[in-house]
């Protein structure tokens, strides 16, 4: 890992360390409205200022730091752990369980991957988990396509068919052989996707699909003080640049991942 | 080309079929009459099995039938003719953003003989794929129309209400340009080619524009039309910031009030406009180059 990728990975860890203690280090309770002190500009007090409600901006830009994160790094691993289960499936057996799996994955593919998420997440009932199921519902596909090539080369390998002859049954060969091959690929993805989740979720919370008010969430936080925008600046400015920098320090992160691992290089350059 | 179409319009039929409530009930009403209901689902079909109630799904979309909003009872097709133009505009004036930037950026970055120019390239391409749409429109808004006084704030009208929205929806798209013409221009530049153009005697901007980029333009296209996908994405968020009244905001006036024939005849339309933008860049490939001519078919 590069230096530049060292200090990313320090970023996100002050940013989410200090958003799960934001409760000890701030006074302030992120949810509580307090009339007497609206809209007010950055102080000593509130250092980054108050919002219409007069809650403090700091301290539910930092809460919803822990949700946006916490949801953004759950749709990974989920995308991973599915993504991972079909590509082993479908690069190894072949056949119609591979044709019918990537019809599906080409068909998720021909989707705009905002445009899905929404139409998943209206389904729903709002809330973190349903975030967390429209990101990853459309975010599995890329990690199963891309372990799925990985496999498909894998067979071939001769330590795979050397484990064919010595009698290894498919599962065995499956899980003890290939899938350690496949993890760190995986892995890189999650590292790549990682920063458009962040996205994703702060935009779904924009639309108001995502945690419902009153808590803090980035995107949410931004659509409900966009309005005082030429008044309150401050109230729009600091949740959008945590997401910015959060969603950079993830592509950072994913960069030098892909250009440390060769395979990943070759099959992962044009992202 | 028609699986993938059905595809989708399977996958959309299910979202439907998926929404929370009973469109029985929304027509006649909670409390009605038990005859009255079963008449109604006689009549609409919603009485018969899946597989029927899915064709008859696809001879209304068959018919350009999208149903009617909830609340204006106005029909989801007429509107979005009306609004899908304005967001037409607005994605092609984003593309005349972030094409020539994109690829000048990427070229300067992989060309440049200064480390530093590249490195800061590199940067701001890396940065303008981690902003929040909704986040850089809000800024640009502030600075150029509020606070500078330069460009309207919001609103649907000639190139003046165009060029706001237009660039923040170039942003990204912009920042990926950038970054693909600068992989495959250094891919390219060390290959045979390029150093017998080099031998024989071409100079730098010949060998640029004739060699380099005629090879670059191949996956240039490629995230073109993806990004074409992100524009449509992006126009949700974009063109509700700066209350352009086009399918994106439609699309979200829709989700606000759970108008579902709204929000459903939103995403149909932008997936099959992004699957038809696809298709074209596959025309376009065999354009560019003469090896797909050959190996299309078994592609």
């Amino acid at each position: 890992m590069g230096t530049t990728a060292k200090i990313a990975a320090s970023v996100i860890g002050v940013i989410f360390v200090l958003s799960v203690f934001a409760s000890f280090l701030i006074p302030w309770d992120p949810d509580a409205i307090n009339l007497d002190a609206i809209r007010q500009p950055p102080s000593m007090t509130h250092p980054l200022g108050t919002d219409n409600k007069g809650r403090d901006i700091l301290s539910r830009a930092l809460a919803g730091g822990r949700i946006s994160i916490g949801i953004s790094v759950f749709a990974a691993i989920i995308s991973m752990l599915a993504g991972l289960s079909v590509g082993l499936v479908s690069g190894y057996y072949g056949g119609a369980a591979d044709t019918v799996l990537m019809a599906l994955v080409d068909l998720i593919l021909a989707f705009p991957s905002l445009i899905l998420a929404i139409g998943i997440s209206v389904l729903l009932p709002p809330g973190m988990y349903t975030v967390v199921i429209a990101i990853a519902s459309v975010g599995w596909v890329s990690f199963a396509r891309l372990v799925r090539g990985h496999v498909l080369s894998l067979k071939e390998a001769p330590y795979v068919e050397a484990a064919k002859a010595i009698g290894c049954g498919d599962i065995r060969i499956l899980i003890v052989h290939i899938l350690p091959q496949c993890i760190p690929l995986a892995f890189v993805m999650a590292g790549m996707k990682l920063g458009g989740y962040i996205l994703t979720e702060a935009a779904l919370g924009f639309l108001g699909l995502g945690v419902q008010p009153p808590t803090a969430t980035w995107g949410s936080m931004i659509s409900a003080n966009r309005a005082f925008i030429n008044s309150s600046p401050w109230m729009v400015l600091p949740p959008g640049a945590l997401i910015a920098v959060t969603a950079l320090c993830f592509n950072l992160i994913g960069d030098s991942l892909r250009d440390g691992f060769d395979a990943a290089r070759d099959k992962l350059r044009y992202f | 080309m028609p699986p993938l179409l059905l595809g989708i319009t399977l996958i959309t039929f299910s979202l439907t079929k998926a929404l929370p409530g009973d469109p029985v009930y929304s027509m006649v009403g909670e409390r009605s009459n038990p005859e009255i209901i079963e008449k109604i689902r006689r009549q609409i079909g919603s009485d018969k099995d899946i597989l029927s109630q899915y064709a008859g799904y696809l001879t209304l979309l068959a018919k350009g039938e999208l149903g009617r909003s909830y609340f204006t009872n106005r029909r989801v097709a007429e509107d979005l003719l009306i609004k899908a133009p304005q967001t037409f505009r607005l994605a092609c004036m984003a593309m005349a953003i972030a094409v020539p930037c994109g690829l000048l950026l990427g070229l300067a970055a992989a060309l440049s003989r200064r480390r530093a120019v590249d490195r800061a390239i590199s940067a701001l391409s890396i940065c303008g794929l981690s902003l929040p749409v909704f986040w850089s429109g809000l800024i640009l808004m502030f600075v150029l129309s509020l606070k500078m006084k330069l460009l309207p704030p919001s609103g649907t009208g000639g190139l003046r209400y165009l060029l706001l929205p237009a660039m923040t929806l170039s942003l990204p798209a912009l920042a990926t340009l950038a970054r693909v013409t600068r992989v495959s221009v250094l891919d390219i530049r060390d290959m045979p080619f390029i150093r017998t153009a080099r031998a024989k005697g071409l100079g730098d901007m010949k060998i640029v524009v004739v060699h380099i980029l005629r090879n670059v333009l191949i996956p240039v296209v490629t995230v073109i039309g993806l990004d074409f996908g992100s524009y449509l994405s992006g126009a949700v968020l974009t063109e509700t910031i700066f209350g352009w009244d086009g399918i994106g905001r439609f699309a979200m006036e829709g989700i606000i009030k759970r108008d579902y024939p709204v929000i459903m005849g939103c995403i149909l339309i932008s997936t099959i406009s992004f699957v038809l933008i696809n298709m074209i860049v596959d025309v376009v490939y065999q354009y560019l180059d003469p090896r797909m001519r050959r190996l299309g078919n078994d592609r």
